[in-house]
């Protein structure tokens, strides 16, 4: 009974991460609208330049390298290397007349993070930099 | 056997796990005295003269642009060159074999990303220069061996003051 319990944890040990690798390219998390929700902070202001060289500076305090900046698109790319790799992308569009909606998702090693807890750091780290609270959105 | 089966059930339920650190993205103490060590302040001509004197060095040094977006003050430029020469790659090849020579560091690619921004009430005036640098190294297997950011307060000062000849000669149109 041990040796078949073992070997079907064997087998499942060398399977258990095989997946079809190209089903990761449309993968989504779990859950969509909660995900958005983790990665996003509406703040008060309508200056789109101001707020992305915000973003570039509160990344660069953390310690991160900038890869792309796009001002048309408002999106700014970096990426920390501390004995890992952690890439992020942060885009900054209107959300109404007076907010603008700031988004980051990041990916540790090879996979995304969809832990709240970091992102709920660098909203602070953020927020501190704008002089601005970080609201949360629905 | 138990014990196996236990190391077997322990590896499943860790084996896809991959944890980002808990701090990778808050502010750490030093954070503020980085920041010094990365920035200086340069007086007088435009936003697009600076970033152009930030290129001319990030040239005079041997680095690339790969990315630029002169609207929000953004130069990044990369450089591949040796991590260790051929020299002591031979040396411990002879003393210690093929393999070690092999599993020593053998290329890097340095990062340089350059952030100009102006002084907060003194646009147009003022602006703070904030350079970073980090690297990747490889093995002479191919693989990577190491992934850092550059921290050595030297660096800095060096490249600074390279910059700030340059701000100088693209002042005078050298």
């Amino acid at each position: 009974m041990i040796t078949r319990l073992c070997l079907l944890a064997a087998a499942l040990v060398l399977t258990g991460c095989v997946h079809n690798s190209t089903e990761s390219a449309l993968e989504v998390g779990s859950n969509q609208v909660q995900l958005r929700q983790i990665q996003s902070r509406a703040f008060d202001t309508t200056d789109k330049t101001k707020t992305l060289r915000t973003v570039i500076s509160t990344l660069q305090d953390l310690g991160f390298v900038i890869d792309k900046a796009d001002l048309e698109l408002g999106s700014i790319t970096a990426t920390k290397l501390d004995g890992y790799a952690l890439r992020m992308s942060v885009t900054v569009r209107p959300r109404n007349a007076k907010q603008l909606l700031v988004r980051a998702n990041a990916q540790y090693q090879e996979a995304a993070v969809t832990d709240p807890a970091p992102y709920q750091s660098f909203f602070s780290s953020l927020s501190k930099s704008m002089f601005l609270t970080a609201q949360n959105v629905d | 056997m138990r014990l196996l089966s236990l190391c077997c059930l322990a590896f499943l339920v860790v084996g896809c796990q991959t944890g980002i650190p808990e701090d990778a993205l808050a502010l750490k103490p030093d954070s503020l005295e980085r920041r010094q060590r990365e920035s200086r302040r340069f007086t007088g001509g435009k936003e697009a003269d600076i970033l152009a004197a930030c290129s001319g060095v990030g040239q005079d040094m041997g680095f690339t642009i790969d990315e630029s977006e002169t609207k929000l003050g953004v130069l990044v430029a990369s450089k591949t060159r040796e991590a260790s020469d051929a020299g002591s790659r031979f040396a411990m090849a002879l003393l210690f074999g093929g393999n070690a020579a092999n599993s020593m560091d053998k290329s890097q690619k340095i990062r340089l990303c350059i952030i100009v921004k102006p002084v907060a009430g003194k646009e147009g005036q003022e602006w703070v220069v904030r350079a970073t640098f980090q690297r990747m190294v490889w093995n002479s297997y191919g693989q990577l061996t190491r992934l850092e950011g550059l921290s050595e307060p030297e660096l800095y000062q060096q490249f600074f003051e390279k910059l700030s000849k340059s701000v100088f000669l693209e002042a005078q149109k050298i």
